[in-house]
């Protein structure tokens, strides 16, 4: 049963992917020129002359002399095949690019997802059931600086405490013994111990709208007559909230997930920059600087896509969770 | 996070202002009976203390970046070769005069720029001179909105030749205080401007899907679904990164603001499709179409006036994340560029880790967005509150 509605809410996807390639498409060519003006300038740059015939050629090469559906199509069905085109800025096929930096791009999201929905949760209840407490004050208070505080500037004040009063730099993901080598425990312990301050500037934002939402949802369910009925029959107090109006409460906490992911992946970009990351997110910036096309939408679609794992993660977990979603 | 910095969960609701509506005169003469609308939603605001604080903040905020050019003591622009990374200096009020009396005149203690000869760090050392200063002294000459000629600034020293840093100055020895002052006005403006776009957007394309229902609903609404589940920055990013380098200033800032906007709108467009929605079924809307109203005068006459207080308070809660999205461009060097100074082209300087340790007051700007961002917050949620005041 929940495989099928697996696969419905998968084949859902298309339509949606298919107006996002249609948005990155219009994005790529947005900028004037085309990848070969860019490139002839890059070459002219080196003082490496290229004669007009090999122009033409490679204007052909990569159909840029066709209509733009046609180059539409191009691009698109190469996608389909993991095709991203070429990135002249590192003379290699954009996917290669993308690959080696994509895995540490979703260990850095899904890291923060389960810290800031992990956190978010106990924080959240507490601070609705010890409503107007100083700890609910102290919560709300940091929930509002969070919300106010952009992602770089937190992850620039972490930066500038670590070099203040320990010394060390803590940007980057890898300590220098560790860089290049290949994968061991000893690796990822090393990692984790950089990729906490990255999870944790990207989670305080989201956290605090996370705290909010529950905390709002659990005090309306509070306030329900079956709540005061369960305990005028002398339920335990922990027992009672965790058993009803909790589970009730989750669901637009979950429901969120779908709305939130795209904040989570636009705020991993300005933090990687800032911490220095090697994730899609400077890549991205810095392939659109040097115009590099084909590599910056290449990783605009995946971004894109990466909003869809988002939604499915929150329409399962929902499935789950709530007896009542229908699973036709 | 630049984005949701609200959410649609339900207010706390304390249920004491219920009586508001209907209930007998109150006991300071205030008659909540025939009071307006607008009267009603004054007095239930002004008891949301956060918001009254957040009102006077945004008010601040505004004036000081109208007058920037008074009450910045330098031009921003201006800079001082031997001033790079000065640290912020203290006002000092009251003065000693020859006789040994005491008098007030505002001064700073006059510094210096020593190598120490074994260490070899450079720092500022006190000379024990005092830089004394004046109010409403002649300093830089401006243009006032490009308009009004003037030199007055509210605190110059009196030595023109002199200098002194209250928030301290940035790697040119540019006063951080000037440059945060002159920031607020184009960060600040730019969350108006954009605001006003989003509006436009926003409200058409809400109050048709809204107004007209069916399938131009849908294809409305698929469109905000979408626009809502892009992440923003990459989108920005490219967007920014296709205007052209070449273009002036303005004509670029114009453009950011265009792109900034189109986030907002979604916010907007659902709120006013909702209120559409259910205010379309309303006695005194079906009166006015059986009038024989024509359809521009019911929406623009009768339908768009009872949804303004709402239409407000989302746009208050929109012109945030409006500052913070220009903020968060300019800062990735895709927004705004220098000879402009917002405070995202401020932090820019900030960026690397050497400078904010040799400089932690580089931070000033962003201390003042985050105060901005706070104070249009507290503002919003106490006028989404007070919007419907009936309730």
């Amino acid at each position: 049963m929940l495989l099928r509605y697996f696969i419905r809410r998968l084949l859902w996807m298309i339509p949606f992917l298919f107006v996002v390639s249609i948005v990155v498409f219009a994005l790529i060519q947005a900028p004037p020129g085309d990848f070969l003006t860019t490139y002839v300038a890059k070459m002219a740059e080196s003082n490496e002359g290229i004669d007009q015939a090999t122009l033409e050629r490679m204007r052909e090469q990569y159909g840029l002399d066709r209509s733009l559906p046609v180059q539409y199509w191009k691009w698109i069905s190469g996608l389909a095949v993991g095709d991203f085109g070429q990135s002249f800025e590192w003379n290699q096929s954009a996917w290669s690019v993308i690959k080696s930096r994509l895995p540490l791009t979703l260990v850095l999201m899904l890291s923060t997802f389960i810290f800031a929905w992990g956190v978010a949760l106990p924080i959240g209840i507490y601070s609705a059931v010890r409503k107007y407490t100083v700890g609910d004050y102290v919560v709300t208070f940091f929930g509002f600086l969070g919300l106010a505080t952009p992602n770089f500037l937190l992850a620039l004040v972490v930066l500038y405490l670590g070099v203040r009063f320990f010394g060390v730099h803590m940007g980057g993901l890898f300590s220098d013994e560790y860089e290049g080598e290949p994968w061991s425990l000893a690796k990822v312990i090393d990692l984790y111990k950089h990729l906490w301050i990255g999870i944790l500037v990207l989670g305080t934002a989201i956290l605090a709208s996370l705290i909010r939402i529950m905390r709002a949802n659990l005090l309306d369910e509070l306030s329900k007559p079956y709540v005061t009925t369960a305990r005028a029959k002398g339920m335990a107090e922990w027992k009672l909230i965790l058993k009803y109006p909790v589970r009730i409460a989750l669901n637009p906490f979950i429901s969120i997930i779908g709305i939130y992911f795209p904040a989570l992946i636009s705020g991993a970009v300005v933090t990687a920059v800032v911490l220095g990351y090697p994730t899609l997110g400077p890549l991205m910036l810095q392939s659109l600087l040097a115009q590099d096309m084909h590599l910056a939408g290449g990783i605009l679609m995946i971004m894109c896509s990466l909003t869809v794992v988002g939604m499915l993660i929150s329409d399962i977990l929902l499935a789950l969770l709530d007896p009542r979603v229908r699973y036709d | 996070m630049t984005e949701h910095l609200h959410d649609d969960t339900p207010a706390d609701t304390d249920g004491d202002e219920s009586m508001l509506a209907d209930g007998p005169p109150l006991a300071d003469g205030r008659n909540t009976a025939v009071a307006s609308q607008w009267q009603l939603m004054w007095w239930k605001f002004r008891r949301h203390r956060l918001a009254m604080a957040g009102l006077t903040v945004v008010v601040i905020l505004y004036l000081i970046a109208a007058f920037a050019e008074f009450l910045a003591p330098f031009d921003p622009n201006s800079y001082d070769r031997k001033g790079g990374f000065h640290p912020p200096q203290a006002v000092h009020l009251i003065d000693r005069t020859e006789e040994g009396g005491l008098t007030i005149r505002p001064w700073v203690w006059e510094t210096e720029l020593t190598r120490d000869p074994r260490t070899l760090v450079s720092t500022y050392q006190a000379t024990g001179e005092k830089t004394y200063l004046r109010w409403f002294g002649e300093g830089d000459s401006y243009e006032l909105w490009g308009l009004i000629p003037g030199n007055r600034h509210l605190l110059t020293p009196v030595d023109p030749d002199k200098r002194f840093y209250l928030l301290g100055a940035d790697r040119l020895g540019r006063d951080m205080l000037s440059r945060t002052i002159h920031g607020a006005r184009l960060s600040l403006l730019i969350g108006l401007i954009g605001v006003a776009f989003s509006l436009v957007l926003g409200i058409t394309l809400g109050g048709l899907a809204g107004y007209l229902g069916g399938w131009v609903d849908t294809v409305i609404s698929r469109s905000v679904e979408l626009v809502l589940s892009l992440p923003t920055i990459p989108i920005w990013l490219a967007l920014a990164a296709a205007l052209p380098a070449t273009w002036s200033t303005e004509t670029r800032y114009f453009f950011i603001t265009l792109i900034v906007s189109l986030v907002g709108w979604t916010e907007l467009a659902r709120v006013v499709r909702g209120r559409f929605m259910s205010l379309k079924n309303d006695d005194f809307v079906v009166a006015a179409v059986l009038d024989n109203a024509p359809q521009r005068r019911v929406i623009f006459r009768h339908m768009l006036p009872s949804l303004t207080s709402h239409i407000i308070a989302s746009v208050t809660l929109a012109v945030p994340l409006m500052i913070l999205a220009e903020t968060s461009l300019s800062f990735l060097g895709l927004g705004l560029m220098p000879p402009a100074i917002s405070w995202g082209v401020l932090l820019k300087e900030a960026q690397d880790v050497r400078s904010i340790v040799l400089g932690p007051w580089l931070f000033a700007p962003g201390v003042a967005v985050v105060i901005t961002v706070l104070a249009f917050n507290f503002l919003g949620d106490g006028l989404r509150d007070a919007a419907d005041p009936y309730n």
